[in-house]
């Protein structure tokens, strides 16, 4: 007599098999949901974008003709908020970075530090956008120009770059630091000498990807009160400016059908840098790792 | 050689000296840089002090001016009439706001959460290298973008689908592409607190003879659970402050009773409208937006909290 009855548990098996291969093949469809809209959305832009893209689109200025619209100032401007954000930002979270990871206590202050910079990653934007029209703007009479962006873009990436900086830093393994001190170096030529250097990829990388979220980003700047139709290039730091995707907003909003088409070679450009700013973070995650 | 011996002395004596100086130097070093990072490190928090100041601040005047029983209560938001007529009540925005949330919720939570099952419970090594990047790319692109495809895609499609038609700007559009931008973090969020489970767990649960499907619903969803929990509020909290998407396709028609086909207006979206627009410093349409940025704020905080709140107290160790 046998205990197990085989021709039962094969009919039980049976149908569980089946509710497992279903599944199976729903998540698939669930993940390849995510790759088909990201081939539509590139084939969409790519359609609609191409017949405008010409070397006259990035060299002329915004027009109210479509055939002579082009995107010079956007793209000046583009670079010159990142002219900003980029050495503030850097600064700032490389500074904090190093601060929690080397020098802060293991206290209240700092746990608080830490909290509230994983608090902010959590903020929207656009109220970023309300903390630099008050502060920047008016409070500090910057006006709408570069800096007033550049210095609000910078605190809206800056958790990104202190927690990126701080994983760098971490992976820095003790018993170099321990090896510099045991040759008389001080703390802080340990930190300039060798933490540093030896977290540099990463905190660079890090950087890099926060830099081409700022570049990215609309709402912040729109409620600064970036303008959305410029025919000039910024000057200076307090020059008023417009930026690539509030550019692609403004084509974006008006009905004519042709405009649409401006945005999405617009989009295009927009993507192409993103594309090249993403490749270098990996370039340099891969060419300058270091396993100690 | 005795002249050389003196040379040699001097020179040593003026080393020293030379390594004093440079030592008092590097001194002072040490205890200025801890203090230029701590300002650094202060910032952060200076940040979060502005814009809790700048929000409180320029609310108040808001109430000043606009009672705040009419502001939670009221359900029309017509500012932009004049003034005596102009209704300020969020209400319209913030059930908008809800609207296209839960829109992309629908969207996001089983797509994100089933794209996270495959790549961790089924994928081979292989598979989840090719994939991952791919949903790396979707989380990168610009919401303008997004936005841009919203309005020139899915809305047009969506109104071919649906009998009767749809408006140009309506909620469900940028509520689904909403809920396509979130599926990348959803879905990255739950498999990193799915690969937390330790294989172990699926191995017994595979000796006894139960299929990968009711490994991944019955022993590694529940113990990944407040992780997977926490993804989605965060992805909510996202939702919520998620402006060019909804700006572009969801159009300025604030309204508290919801026809997803139809405009409506989400907070963001009317913080965006009235930057644009040549609202005086100073008017009451100004102040509102602080307002309304208010109310995103301390809604977008609660849901940060919550889920730093559950994947810190439910978070199950092995």
């Amino acid at each position: 007599m046998s205990l197990i009855n085989k021709e039962s548990v094969k009919k039980r098996m049976g149908s569980r098999v089946a509710a497992n291969g279903f599944a199976k093949f729903l998540f698939i469809l669930a993940t390849s949901f995510s790759l088909l809209v990201l081939g539509v959305l590139i084939y969409r832009i790519l359609a609609e974008g191409l017949p405008y893209l010409s070397l006259d689109f990035i060299t002329n200025f915004a027009s109210r003709m479509p055939e002579r619209a082009g995107i010079w100032a956007a793209l000046v401007g583009t670079i010159w908020i990142m002219a900003v954000t980029a050495p503030v930002s850097f600064i700032l979270g490389v500074g904090t970075a190093i601060y929690l990871e080397e020098y802060a206590k293991k206290n209240a202050f700092t746990k608080f530090i830490q909290v509230n910079i994983a608090n902010l990653a959590g903020v929207p934007s656009i109220v970023f956008g309300l903390l630099g029209l008050t502060i920047f703007v008016r409070l500090a009479g910057l006006g709408s120009s570069v800096l007033a962006g550049g210095l609000t873009m910078s605190l809206l990436i800056l958790p990104v770059i202190v927690v990126a900086s701080q994983e760098a830093i971490r992976t820095v393994p003790r018993e170099i630091r321990e090896a510099s001190f045991g040759m008389g170096a001080t703390k802080w030529q340990t930190i300039r000498r060798i933490v540093f250097p030896a977290a540099l990829p990463g905190i660079l990388t890090g950087t890099i990807l926060a830099l081409s979220r700022a570049v990215g980003e609309t709402a912040p700047l729109l409620v600064l009160g970036a303008l959305a139709y410029v025919a000039f290039v910024p000057e200076n730091l307090f020059s008023q400016f417009t930026v690539l995707p509030i550019q692609l907003y403004n084509w974006t909003s008006r009905p004519q059908e042709d405009f649409h088409m401006l945005a999405a070679s617009g989009i295009i450009i927009l993507m192409i840098i993103l594309l090249i700013m993403n490749s270098i973070a990996v370039y340099i995650r891969n060419k300058f790792h270091k396993r100690f | 050689m005795v002249s050389r011996e003196k040379s040699n002395q001097k020179s040593i004596r003026s080393m020293i000296q030379e390594n004093k100086s440079t030592r008092s130097q590097s001194a002072v070093m040490e205890k200025v840089v801890p203090k230029i990072f701590l300002i650094c490190a202060v910032i952060s928090i200076f940040t979060t002090l502005g814009i809790v100041f700048t929000l409180l601040t320029e609310t108040f005047t808001f109430f000043n001016r606009i009672s705040i029983v009419e502001f939670f209560t009221n359900t029309h938001w017509f500012p932009f009439t004049a003034d005596k007529n102009a209704d300020y009540g969020i209400l319209a925005l913030v059930m908008g706001t809800l609207t296209v949330t839960a829109i992309a919720m629908v969207v996001a939570i089983p797509v994100g959460l089933a794209a996270a099952i495959y790549l961790s419970e089924y994928a081979s090594a292989k598979t989840r290298k090719f994939i991952k990047p791919i949903l790396e790319v979707l989380a990168g692109i610009p919401t303008i973008v997004y936005g841009f495809f919203a309005l020139t895609f899915v809305t047009p499609l969506l109104d071919s689908i649906i009998p009767g038609g749809i408006s140009i700007f309506n909620a469900l559009s940028p509520g689904i592409v909403v809920g396509i931008m979130i599926i990348p973090m959803i879905a990255s969020l739950s498999e990193d607190a799915m690969n937390a489970v330790p294989n172990s767990m699926r191995e017994g649960a595979l000796a006894l003879g139960a299929t990968r499907f009711e490994v991944a619903m019955k022993v590694v969803l529940p113990a990944a659970l407040s992780g997977v929990i926490a993804s989605f509020v965060l992805g909510i909290s996202r939702a919520i402050g998620e402006t060019m998407i909804v700006t572009i396709a969801g159009g300025s028609r604030p309204t508290a009773d919801i026809d997803v086909t139809e405009s409506i207006q989400t907070m963001t979206a009317y913080i965006v409208q009235v930057s644009q627009g040549d609202t005086g410093y100073g008017t009451t349409i100004y102040y509102s937006i602080y307002a309304v940025g208010m109310t995103l704020f301390v809604f977008t905080l609660i849901m940060n909290l919550l889920a730093q709140f559950i994947s810190r107290k439910f978070r199950e160790e092995y």
